[in-house]
């Protein structure tokens, strides 16, 4: 996996490594981000995987009833996400389970029933198929059933998903939209490494269950600098990565760099873009992207996930509802093609750059 | 044939130096596989390396018997997989190969043994380390390479890759991703050939890691409940990726877990133990419905070509295993105990087969990718009328 992230595929993927380079210097992108972190800043630059690491080590250091457990999270992981947690906390709180999926879910429920922080890991999001049952019959709906009398909001389920470069069909899947559809469970994407820290520590910390997607590219692709501390970042609060007048941009994860991309192309074109990181897909921050559209009249969604049915679905659904008569354009999504995602047909099945260039360029002539 | 009556009169060392005759001798194009009608040659007995242990049934005798061609057979096609595979690991390291690759070398006696014991109306399902079942099912070089390099001459066309080979004629359903989701499906299979009575039987295969999902238990009772003639093959080679068998199952008694379901422990190193206990599996299948075969193999290489394969066991334990219990090495010795040939023979039958494995690996490479447009065919059936959305511009759809 390590070998495989670094030598990307496609060329637009190749010129993340330069991009994400940036971020540890100083590129007006990175000074906008450290003025919204309000007071978070500083530390060494870290990768994805390391940040998130830190992360579970301060969850597992701070809440003494915290527990991580999956399939082969003791050596440290596949993705090298939970090194050292089982050296400095031991086999009782983090542990390795055998390889049934609908079992990690089930037992987290169960964990998490009694009180307990369930950190469950599904090693690839295209695994977590057996335990949707769990998830969405069990865990979203174990507080309503019981009129509040339990509840499991102590789960937290962190996987990771999306396109690695040569992931085919059962590595490279963004499920995030079945998720979406169940109301009992938060779903959260974090962009970065110092997003990802305070995210997943704030979803370990929220009372209800939620699914933590860690974008797998940017496990070593993605490097910044990272505070020490213990810290948090909002759930349901969008962010305005990048302000601008003429578009208004949604995204989440590793897609937000393709985007990115996209905007720097367009903005030569004088095209003004202004890119939002959803961050937390449900419960959505409805809010910010409605002031955004209101603002700037055109929106556009892009995710990896195939496009019909997409969470893109649900953003324009809304903001027309919301913002009919402010639009200008139909709302455009640029996503993954209706296929499955196909192996060596990656670079044609993804929403690349130019593509949402060109629908930027298309939305804004309509 | 004029060679194999030279070889039962067991004439002067002159005669012996004859190269075998072309049946056991395959171009890259279709193989046959110890399947060809002919002169096989002396029959002899061969003892198993263990006795069998059976649950809840009665085992089979260690004596197998055999003949000339089918030991030579065994060790021709052992030794195109280990080649294959070898060869599939340097394509790798040279990244014409991309994606996941799982190897099989070490576990060849299984793909082997249990050929040999079935027809090709019999049905075989496995998981993602499924090269040289491909192989063993009909499968020829060149669709195996271009299949791994995702060229158009592949056996899935290039859109599957290491993990989805499969072949209809070869009664081999391939080549699946999810672990343990291949088991229910393989049931299923079993559950219409019990509709055909054609008297066939289905091998669903899966690992010690896979032992440990909730579907393989569901699929084995429903199996048991309706006498469906289902052969679960658990190839245990005792790691599941990195996770030691001990370490994930309460019980690595595999061949006992089916409870009430009749179990057979074999030594899946010794391809006529797997033979022999695949022909005893059919037959009991045929009658009482499903049993669990537990293969106790080994894999040289890691789990997939990401992995090392020694962070989670000694290189002491593989080299012990390569020593003591390879395969091939087996019925070389097996070979030369019986004077079928000499060893030099043998090593002319290597140097053979790595020629056959260059020439494929040169003819595969010749094969483009698939056209762009393959991007969309069969999601759907052909001309399900649905419209999907073009490479570039959201303008170009695509009526599928």
């Amino acid at each position: 996996m390590a070998m495989a992230a670094r030598r990307g595929a496609t060329a637009n993927r190749g010129q993340l490594v330069g991009i994400l380079r940036g971020f540890s210097s100083s590129s007006s992108v990175v000074d906008s981000w450290q003025k919204n972190k309000e007071g978070i800043a500083g530390g060494k630059p870290l990768n994805l995987f390391s940040a998130i690491n830190q992360a579970l080590h301060i969850a597992l250091e701070t809440d003494s009833r915290a527990y991580v457990f999956g399939e082969d999270v003791s050596f440290g992981g596949v993705f090298r996400c939970t090194t050292g947690l089982v050296e400095r906390f031991g086999r009782k709180r983090v542990f390795n389970t055998p390889l049934c999926e609908q079992g990690i879910a089930g037992f987290a429920v169960g964990l998490a029933a009694m009180g307990n922080r369930a950190i469950a890991e599904i090693q690839f999001a295209d695994y977590i198929y057996p335990a949707f049952d769990q998830i969405v019959n069990e865990a979203a709906k174990f507080r309503y059933r019981s009129g509040n009398e339990f509840n499991c909001g102590g789960i937290t389920i962190r996987t990771p998903y999306g396109a690695v470069g040569h992931g085919g069909h059962y590595h490279s899947q963004s499920p995030e939209a079945f998720f979406c559809h169940v109301p009992g469970l938060k779903v959260v994407i974090p962009r970065s490494p110092s997003e990802a820290k305070g995210l997943l520590l704030a979803c370990i910390r929220d009372p209800n269950p939620v699914i933590f997607f860690e974008p797998k590219w940017l496990y070593r692709l993605a490097v910044e600098e990272v505070p020490d501390h213990d810290y948090m970042l909002p759930l349901s609060q969008a962010e305005v990565m990048r302000e601008g007048t003429d578009i208004t941009l949604v995204g989440w994860g590793a897609q937000l760099l393709v985007m990115e991309q996209a905007c720097e192309i367009a903005e030569k074109e004088g095209i003004s873009c202004e890119l939002i990181d959803l961050k937390t897909l449900i419960p959505w921050d409805k809010e910010a992207v409605e002031v955004s559209v209101n603002k700037t009249g055109r929106l556009l969604v892009s995710h990896e996930a195939p496009v019909t049915g997409g969470f893109g679905a649900e953003i324009a659904a809304s903001v027309v509802e919301n913002c009919f008569l402010r639009l200008e354009a139909p709302v455009a999504r640029v996503c993954g093609l209706d296929t499955p995602f196909p192996l060596v047909y990656e670079p044609f099945y993804l929403p690349t750059k130019n593509k949402i260039v060109d629908a930027i360029k298309a939305t804004v002539n309509y | 044939m004029a060679m194999l009556s030279r070889l039962a009169s067991r004439s002067s060392h002159l005669g012996r130096t004859l190269l075998l005759p072309r049946s056991l001798c395959c171009s890259t194009g279709g193989r046959h596989f110890a399947s060809s009608a002919g002169d096989e040659g002396p029959t002899f007995t061969v003892e198993t390396s263990v006795p069998f242990v059976g649950h809840r049934c009665e085992p089979p005798s260690r004596e197998v018997e055999t003949t000339a061609k089918e030991l030579m057979g065994f060790f021709r096609d052992m030794s195109l997989m280990r080649r294959m595979e070898i060869a599939a690991d340097a394509l790798y390291k040279a990244k014409l190969i991309r994606g996941f690759c799982h190897l099989y070398d070490g576990q060849e006696a299984v793909a082997v043994g249990m050929e040999a014991a079935i027809t090709r109306k019999d049905a075989i399902i496995t998981a993602y380390r499924d090269h040289c079942i491909f192989l063993s099912r009909g499968g020829n070089l060149v669709e195996t390479f271009a299949e791994l390099m995702g060229r158009r001459a592949g056996c899935s066309n290039g859109k599957g890759g290491s993990m989805h080979f499969y072949k209809k004629e070869g009664g081999f359903f391939g080549g699946h991703g999810i672990v343990g989701a291949q088991v229910p499906l393989g049931c299923g299979l079993a559950f219409a050939q019990k509709y055909l009575r054609e008297e066939t039987v289905t091998f669903a295969m899966y690992g010690d890691g896979a032992a440990n999902q909730g579907q393989l238990f569901e699929a084995l009772n429903i199996s048991a409940l309706w006498d469906l003639p289902a052969i679960l093959i658990c190839e245990n080679n005792h790691y599941g990726m990195g996770t030691a068998e001990w370490r994930a199952a309460k019980s690595p008694a595999y061949y006992k877990r089916g409870d009430y379901v009749p179990g057979l422990k074999v030594d899946g190193m010794d391809a006529f133990a797997v033979k022999q206990a695949c022909k005893f599996a059919k037959e009991h299948a045929l009658k009482n419905g499903p049993i669990i075969l537990e293969m106790d193999t080994y894999r040289y290489h890691g789990h997939s070509m990401s992995d090392p394969g020694s962070t989670y066991r000694t290189r002491d334990e593989i080299s012990n295993v390569r020593q003591e219990r390879d395969p091939i090495e087996r019925v070389r010795k097996l070979i030369l105990l019986h004077d079928l040939v000499s060893a030099a023979e043998l090593k002319d039958i290597e140097k053979e087969i790595r020629k056959e494995v260059d020439n494929a690996i040169a003819e595969a490479k010749e094969s483009p990718l698939p056209d762009p447009s393959e991007l969309f065919t069969d999601i759907f059936v052909k001309g399900c009328g649905t419209e999907v959305y073009g490479v570039e511009r959201k303008e170009n759809k695509i009526l599928i």
